[in-house]
């Protein structure tokens, strides 16, 4: 396939349909609106399905039932739409089907806006749903990752049952970059074991997230947690530029994670020994890169678009052992390099340990933030 | 290295296609590129812009606050990019929209009454290729053979008779500013 | 002042001085001056609280000048209902959109009705989803073009425009649905006197009230604002016929 000038959301949905999608179900929201667009004409041009739902909450039901068929199936939505959602998901989760969901987010809480956020982390990586469950959670920060990870996206939750998001501000979406596409492939139905397709011939199937008897509920739960652990054993994605010697280290994802690198770079000009570790899956999470780069560097520095959401999974990693300093921008506010180089500088400076950081990062922004 | 180029102005003047064109013209060089725009509400009847960076390694954040270039297609865009010019960039102004000329005096500026150009040429939808010839003739990024591959490439088949106009448009902005 | 001045125009009380944002030749600004109006006749505008849906209208409560709540996308009923049981005595009325109303709020706005809630509904259908650019709305007429249905609304797999108006009118909770359009002057006077009568309804206590105006959207219809005028006239208006669709008995009588 030659690389073509794609953007982000397009690109996602268009690798979506050629690795086989066979039902889409969305409602519309920016800046995630052209992955429906797309899949409202490539659809039914393909023979596909497309609907556009009453709302979320239609459409993740939707997704519920197409899933339950054994089909590659999918929806998309940006941060409110993924809220209205979470019911839904909880409800996937505790049925063991395999369904992917791109969140292309934005700023919030509440109705927010509709610039590029990193706001859904918590949501989409500790939860959000009731109940124990874990999703794969994958962070693009460039289209040709956008459209590999969306690609893998299906093949994991296939291989483990599990659900899957894609997760992506708002620039990840609306940035063109060249990229290649996946070949077409046919639409191949996998009929697993479980799938419903009427008990022609067969025993007759179900599909339930309910034991009503919690000696079952518990069994259920005991292998959710063991796929969960096989997962943490083998999905574990992230990727590192100038850690070799890296005695600071930046940590961020997607448009935070290309915005450091920019910033790790010009500190490197200055004789500054910074490294970065972009982690691509978000769930599960590099802990242990982490915990090997604790051993060696003395301070880390997490960036990201939000109030320092993925930072509690950066000290639990570190615990301690160097102090873990954070600059974010929230709301729909994104940090040019020039902010990040500032704190890299002032961390390779005076590498203090603080409890919180946020108190003093609060402090810090108190100077970029109008009055 | 790399080079990053704001293109603004108001919705309508052709600002997001110019910046796609620069991009596509730079993948084609087989450099590395992005094209971002600003998005949203603003866009609608408002103000557009676009960042394009054509580097030779992976790039890392897709915005800059201190591009190396800029086109500013109206005043509001001149009054807004002017400062944020790198030291020693180039900032090229359609001063059919802008009643003043750049002040800065460490970075290269050029202003040419693009709107009236474009319409001499029949076609006041130009006034972006004038504006990016213009560029070009003083950010040597990418050769103008190179934006004219890349329009012939990549633009769509109904607009390809629109080809010789915008060819000439490019050339006339850049001979205008040479 | 001379006896002979007469004032022509005068900006109702009930708007604020922010002019508003909406595209030009969009209704959206006609239908806001209406409610102002009434709401400047009826002299309810301190007693009113107002709720904004998430639409082009989502800023409605900068160019209202009373009390207003921002609701999620479609849930304005669900919250109007808050407001009026714990606020009795005010007049509480949501301002809402075809997406909002009709498609992912259908839940809150059957209930509403159906528990007879005493708040008063304005719905704009205009036949797409405005402010997220143009897509199919349930109310997008069969065949119509839009962002997601790019091939035009296929009965067959999108199904059929739902109206609200008659969906409404067979609750018992509902006191006043009427379908009005606001695609001339003379329909705009009927727009006017119908709102008048769903605030009436709700002041008297007797039900919900929902006025349903057709309106356009120049913007995302791709057409000049006398253009979509028309388009309204020769397209909406035999989809969605004018009318009465529940007038409760008690408010005979009492158009103003
Ligand atoms: C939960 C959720 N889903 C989707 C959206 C995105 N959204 C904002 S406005 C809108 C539709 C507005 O259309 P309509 O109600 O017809 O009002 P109009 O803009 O036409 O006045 C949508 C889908 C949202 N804000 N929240
Ligand atoms: S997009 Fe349509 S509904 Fe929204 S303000 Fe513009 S014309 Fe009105």
């Amino acid at each position: 396939m030659p690389r073509e000038l794609l953007k982000g959301n397009e690109a996602m949905a268009e690798a979506a349909i050629r690795v086989g999608l066979e039902a889409y179900f969305g409602y519309p929201i920016t800046p995630q609106t052209e992955i429906l667009e797309w899949m409202s004409r490539r659809m039914p041009e393909l023979g596909r399905v497309f609907v556009q739902a009453e709302s979320e909450l239609g459409a993740v039901n939707m997704v519920y039932g197409a899933a339950c068929t054994g089909a590659r199936v999918m929806s998309s939505s940006s941060s409110p739409g993924v809220s209205l959602m979470m019911e839904g998901l909880s409800y996937i989760a505790g049925t063991e089907l395999p369904v992917v969901l791109i969140d292309i987010m934005r700023g919030g809480p509440g109705l927010g806006n509709i610039a590029p956020s990193q706001g859904d982390y918590n949501q989409m990586v500790h939860g959000g749903g009731h109940g124990d469950y874990h999703p794969i959670v994958l962070a693009p920060a460039t289209v040709q990752e956008a459209v590999d990870l969306t690609v893998e996206a299906f093949d994991l939750a296939e291989k483990y049952r599990n659900l899957v998001f894609v997760v992506a501000d708002g620039n990840v979406g609306q940035i063109m970059e060249p990229a290649e596409l996946p070949a077409m492939r046919e639409v191949k139905r996998a009929t697993p074991e479980w799938a419903l397709t009427g008990a022609e011939g067969r025993e007759r199937r179900f599909l339930s997230s309910i034991y009503i008897d919690p000696v079952y509920e518990e069994v259920t739960n005991k292998r959710l947690q063991e796929r969960w652990l096989e997962i943490q054993q083998n999905e574990v994605r992230y990727r590192e530029y100038y850690l070799e010697d890296a005695d600071l280290v930046v940590i961020g994802f997607g448009t935070a994670g290309r915005i450091a690198l920019t910033a790790v770079r010009a500190a490197r000009a200055e004789g500054i020994r910074a490294g970065l570790l972009r982690p691509v899956a978000l769930s599960p999470y590099p802990y242990a890169a982490i915990d090997e780069l604790a051993k060696r560097a003395s301070a880390f520095l997490v960036v990201e678009m939000n109030a320092g959401q993925m930072l509690e999974d950066v000290q639990r990693a570190v615990a301690g052992r160097v102090p873990v300093d954070f600059y974010g921008r929230m709301g729909g506010m994104v940090p040019f390099p020039d902010e990040i180089l500032d704190e890299i500088r002032r961390v390779a400076r005076e590498p203090r340990a603080q409890a919180d950081p946020r108190v003093a990062w609060l402090k810090r922004l108190e100077k970029v933030l109008p009055h | 290295m790399q080079t990053e180029i704001i293109i603004a102005g108001f919705g309508g003047q052709g600002v997001l296609f110019a910046g796609e064109l620069l991009a596509y013209a730079g993948m084609d060089a087989g450099r590395v590129v992005t094209w971002i725009p600003s998005y949203g509400p603003e866009m609608r009847g408002g103000t557009a812009n676009c960042t394009v960076i054509i580097a030779d390694e992976e790039i890392g954040s897709p915005l800059v606050r201190n591009p190396q270039a800029v086109i500013a297609m109206n005043l509001p865009s001149l009054e807004k990019y002017e400062p944020l010019v790198r030291p020693g960039g180039v900032l090229a102004v359609n001063a059919s929209m802008a009643n003043r000329t750049a002040v800065r005096t460490d970075i290269t500026s050029v202003g040419l009454p693009a709107n009236e150009m474009a319409e001499s040429l029949g076609n006041r939808r130009l006034t972006n290729m004038i504006m990016l010839g213009a560029l070009l003739a003083r950010l040597p990024v990418l050769s103008l053979e190179s934006i004219e591959q890349a329009m012939a490439a990549h633009l769509p088949e109904r607009h390809r008779k629109l080809l010789p106009d915008n060819y000439k448009a490019l050339r006339q902005g850049a001979a205008a500013v040479s | 002042m001379a006896a002979t001045e007469q004032l022509v125009y005068e900006r109702p009380h009930s708007l604020s001085e922010t002019p508003n944002s909406y595209c030009p030749g969009c209704t959206h600004g006609v239908a806001h001056h209406l409610i102002a109006e009434v709401l400047d006749e009826m002299n309810l505008r301190e007693r009113t609280i107002g709720v904004a849906p998430v639409g082009c209208s989502v800023f409605a409560y900068n160019y209202f000048n009373m009390d207003f709540a921002e609701a999620a996308h479609g849930r304005a009923p669900a919250m109007a209902t808050g407001l009026k049981r714990l606020q009795p005595g005010r007049i509480v009325f949501t301002y809402q959109g075809d997406g909002d109303l009709a498609s992912i709020g259908m839940g809150e706005i059957v209930h509403a009705a159906g528990r007879g809630e005493l708040i008063t509904v304005i719905f704009i259908n205009n036949a797409n989803y405005g402010m997220t650019g143009g897509q199919m709305a349930p109310t997008t007429l069969p065949g119509q073009k839009t962002t997601s249905s790019p091939y035009g609304r296929d009965v067959e797999t999108a199904g059929y425009p739902i109206r609200m108006a008659e969906l409404l009118a067979t609750l018992e909770g509902a006191a006043y649905v009427v379908r009005r359009s606001l695609h001339d002057p003379k329909n705009i006077r009927l727009a006017k006197k119908a709102l008048h009568t769903a605030f009436e309804a709700q002041v008297r206590g007797l039900g919900f009230s929902m006025v349903e105006l057709l309106s356009t959207c120049p913007t995302n219809w791709g057409l000049t604002p006398l253009e979509a005028l028309k388009w309204l006239e020769q397209n909406m208006l035999p989809a969605f016929p004018l009318g009465d669709y529940k007038v409760s008995p008690s408010l005979a009588g009492t158009r103003p």
